[in-house]
């Protein structure tokens, strides 16, 4: 049932509503006669209703969520907690300095720190997910080049690996999209790259490790290639997991860089957000940052805004971002200190060898058995797709009968009949040979007893869905008579 | 160590497995020359209650003010149940509804919002939500300019009584693609876009107007008038609208004859709190006919295998992880969270809350006019204004609204920051939240101030 078909002509949470009437006085030309379209509800029924339906929701405190270049990791409670705070949660964003310097020195450590783990000389906690921050960091190329005049550079380079962000990004930046072939290791293929370069390369768009779940071994080759030529390097930070307190994306040569914060540093997903995209710049372009940016002058915290940064590309959003988020990721990042976050690479990047392991010895095929596993690697089912009928979706919708959310599928778009699997460090050994021991399940079920996966999910609340009727005729709200 | 559960004994049992003798091993495909993973400039490890206790102090730094700012962001009653259910673990840590068949409650929670957020605008489709009110413009306008096939100007009207941050993000975001943001000007008398102004671009070859309401001065513009300019010269329209207040106000699906084409707006009066200006979230809304201009993701019901009605993400053709290069934007995370706390917010307040709510916050800010008027601060425009006004000081207004937050009033907006001809003035709010002793509060602090 939807919230609607509860509703019941005057009934409403009147705990909720201010008690006394009040008089408006405005002219008719203004105001509302229609229906304003809610739902007439008590307190308790809508409680219950949103109880019930979170418990339809796979979710990481209630499953393995083993969704490739997505970090499923455990959120922990205090970076909730803590970020709701009433003197955090209830601060008004235009609140003046003196009711602002417990936040601001708040966002000024988490800009260090970050600054710390990336190698990069400066950080804007702006950008309010992975594409904007994407979109910051492309933008700030192109501001790059236009200061030194050169119009000349039209194209950004993209390997075929690349996430969908990464050319819809470009094109919504004025640019081209080249795209780059993967060679059949998984690393840049770099013939194809020299025979791109020009004086028309404004850039490259680089995963590193790759959407392929390998690391770009010859990432410092190709910084050399794109420098050369004229162009800048952007660090596509989906995959810092793998390399926290390893290797930092302002050494291996990246001129500006995302991250992540609802992957890495563990703030919710949310059920599809709010995530945070924070970017970090190298020296030279430093004065094309988005505003605002936190600085301390003395004791005293402060914003940068234009007046300061008069060349930044501008304003990603009314105020500062999603500080709620940037909250939660410095309480994280605070909690696991230097050596939590030296750890944080080490513990992913075993459990996924572990788990690529396991399943290379249970007899599923990999893409690049020669390549040492990052935080994720990928399965191909083309085999069974043509022994037996039954695909990597399949296998997906299966593996949710056995109480495991599915990896994700056909994503890179250049390995058939893909799962791309990333444990993350916070599962446990007892709960990867637990996956394991599903996947050996759906295997022989697929050669003894196709239907059984062909037909799955047999335990949620849908079995699955007639995707083309959604598209075709179209149901996006609810309408009184149904 | 914190979060990572592994004993010593298993992790020796999966590198055995593996086939390496220690972690370290398991990278030795990055090159040696490149691995620099010391981080000294982080602290050390801290535990749950040490972290607590410094946040807490950073938190009561900041806390105590009575807020009467608005401009863009609006203090109100959030209901208990919304932030406990919106906590709990399944809507928290789940990630975007890829599998529909274990994302029912993600996906009926969106599809909710959907229907309510049409009903409250007047249109016939909304999206699963965008960043925030001013991206949600940037992108109400790249979509005019793609749904506008008549035009081939790409530009856009917009008033500068339009919220400054948003044309500011507006700009940022469109600039790149030779989008022109063509400025309006505001009648100083009435505080709001005279609809005669408009015809000097009778005509003219412009993709969108864009049309606050209420606008960023709190003034009520002539909606029905734009809107009808906007169709009679094959312009399309854009309500940049707070959704809280039509509960009220006449839905921009109604404005003049035929409503506007696109809805945009910031969602956080309904359910997100301040937060320092944010986790929001941008309302994206748009009659049938564009739907499929409509960046983000969009949530249809159909039935599934056994005939049995569901969910499911859908039209994903538009998007960034099919289209890639060609999509109609490269949004793919949203605001998920805030948007399920949005949808219990508005079940919680029904049509009769909302109604009580607006009405409340209009009349509380009316009242501080009223109480103001003796000491000769009166509205600065003439135009009806809803829970939000501009008040002329007559002297400097950054000083008085530094006095009165050393008294724990934090009073307005200062509007010389973004309009060097009003530094006098402050842009005011008086919520639902403020009682009678609240508004005597500013009464007696902005006197002392001004004195």
């Amino acid at each position: 049932m939807v919230i609607f078909e509860h509703s019941k002509t005057g009934r409403a949470a009147t705990a909720q509503m201010p008690q006394d009437s009040v008089k408006i006085d405005l002219p008719a030309r203004f105001l509302r006669e229609s229906d304003v379209g809610l739902p007439e509800l008590s307190e308790m029924q809508v409680v219950r209703h949103y109880t019930q339906l979170s418990q339809k929701n796979f979710s990481i405190d209630t499953q393995f969520y083993p969704l490739g270049s997505c970090t499923m990791k455990y959120n922990p409670r205090a970076c909730n907690s803590l970020a709701m705070l009433p003197g955090l949660v209830d601060r008004h964003p235009l609140a003046p300095d003196k009711y602002s310097q417990g936040f601001l020195q708040i966002m000024y450590e988490l800009q260090e720190m970050l600054m710390e783990v990336t190698g990069m000389q400066a950080v804007s906690l702006s950008p309010m997910a992975g594409a904007q921050g994407e979109f910051a960091g492309v933008a700030m190329i192109r501001a790059y080049h236009d200061t030194q005049g050169d119009a000349a550079r039209t194209e950004i380079l993209v390997p075929d690996a690349a996430h969908g962000t990464n050319p819809a990004t470009a094109i919504m930046c004025g640019y081209k999209v080249r795209e780059i072939p993967t060679d059949d290791q998984g690393d840049v293929d770099m013939t194809a790259l020299r025979e791109a370069v020009g004086p028309q390369t404004a850039g490259i768009m680089l995963t590193n490790p790759s959407t392929l779940g390998v690391f770009e071994r010859k990432v410092a080759e190709i910084a050399g290639i794109i420098h050369e030529a004229g162009g800048l390097l952007y660090y596509d930070g989906a995959n810092l997991n793998a390399i926290l307190g390893k290797v930092k994306p302002g050494d291996m040569g990246f001129d500006v860089i995302h991250m992540n914060l609802h992957k890495t540093f563990s703030t919710p997903h949310g059920g599809g957000g709010p995530g945070s995209g924070a970017i970090g710049v190298s020296g030279r372009l430093l004065p094309f940052r988005p505003i605002p940016v936190v600085e301390k002058t003395g004791e005293r915290y402060h914003w940068l805004t234009e007046k300061e940064l008069p060349q930044s590309i501008g304003r990603l959003s009314a105020f500062a971002g999603n500080a709620g988020v940037l909250l939660r990721a410095y309480v994280y990042m605070r909690m696991l200190g230097r050596e939590g976050m030296h750890r944080v690479a080490d513990f992913a990047t075993l459990n996924a060898n572990y788990l690529m392991k396991r399943l290379e010895q249970a007899g599923f095929e990999l893409a690049f058995p020669e390549r040492r596993a990052t935080h994720e690697f990928i399965v191909t089912l083309k085999k069974q797709a043509k022994d037996y009928g039954v695909t990597a979706k399949d296998f997906a919708k299966r593996l949710l009968d056995f109480n495991f959310h599915a990896p994700t599928t056909y994503f890179p778009l250049l390995v058939p009949e893909c799962l791309l699997i990333e444990p993350t460090e916070t599962e446990s050994k007892e709960e990867l040979d637990g996956f394991v021991e599903a996947m050996i399940c759906i295997l022989s079920e697929a050669g003894n007893d196709p239907e059984k996966v062909t037909g799955a999910p047999w335990t949620q609340p849908n079995r699955r869905f007639d995707e083309v009727k959604a598209a075709r005729e179209l149901d996006l709200k609810w309408t009184s008579g149904e | 160590m914190p979060f990572i559960p592994h004993t010593e004994a298993e992790i020796q049992a999966m590198l055995e497995v593996i086939g390496v003798t220690d972690i370290e091993q398991l990278f030795d495909e990055i090159p040696a020359q490149l691995r620099s993973g010391e981080l000294e400039g982080i602290p050390e490890t801290a535990s749950e209650m040490q972290v607590a206790r410094e946040v807490q102090a950073f938190a009561e730094q900041d806390s105590g003010a009575l807020n009467f700012i608005g401009a863009g962001a609006y203090e109100h009653h959030i209901p208990a149940a919304v932030w406990q259910l919106v906590s709990r673990g399944e809507f928290y840590s789940a990630y975007t509804p890829y599998q529909a068949e274990a994302s029912q409650g993600t996906l009926q929670v969106i599809y909710e919002y959907q229907s309510m957020m049409t009903g409250l605008t007047g249109m016939d489709v909304s999206n699963a939500s965008l960043y925030d009110g001013a991206s949600s413009l940037a992108e109400a306008v790249l979509m005019a300019v793609r749904a506008n096939r008549k035009s081939k100007s790409k530009k856009i009207l917009m008033p500068t009584s339009v919220h400054p941050a948003y044309r500011a993000t507006t700009d940022a975001i469109v600039r790149n693609q030779k989008i022109e943001l063509v400025e309006v000007a505001v009648d100083p008398q009435s505080g709001r876009v005279d609809p005669a102004t408009l015809s000097q671009w009778d005509g003219e070859d412009i993709a969108a107007l864009v049309i606050p309401q209420p606008n960023f001065f709190g003034v009520l513009e002539e909606v029905d008038a734009l809107t009808d300019w906007a169709e009679k010269n094959a312009v399309l329209s854009i309500a940049v609208v707070n959704p809280l207040t039509l509960g009220l106000l006449k839905s921009p699906g109604e404005w003049g004859n035929g409503g506007v084409d696109i809805v945009c707006g910031d969602g956080q009066p309904l359910g997100a709190p301040l937060s320092s200006g944010g986790p929001y979230y941008g309302l994206l809304c748009c009659k049938q006919k564009h739907v499929r201009q409509m960046p983000g993701r969009i949530v249809g019901r159909t039935i599934d295998a056994d005939d049995k009605p569901g969910f499911v993400l859908t039209l994903q053709a538009r998007e960034q992880h099919i289209r890639r290069s060609k999509a109609t934007s490269n949004i793919c995370t949203n605001q998920g969270l805030v948007v399920t706390a949005s949808t219990i917010h508005m079940a919680l307040l029904g049509p009769k809350g909302l109604k009580e709510v607006a009405s409340h916050c209009y009349a509380n800010t009316h009242q501080l006019t009223d109480k103001l008027k003796p000491m000769g601060a009166t509205p600065l425009f003439s135009g009806e204004y809803f829970h939000e006004v501009v008040f002329d000081l007559k002297q400097p207004a950054e000083p008085v609204l530094e006095k009165m937050a050393d008294q724990g009033v934090l009073g307005g907006y200062a509007l010389g920051r973004d309009f060097p001809e009003l530094k006098n003035a402050i842009l005011v709010c008086a919520t639902e939240t403020k009682t009678e002793n609240d508004l005597q509060q500013f009464v007696d602090a902005l006197k002392r101030a001004k004195n």
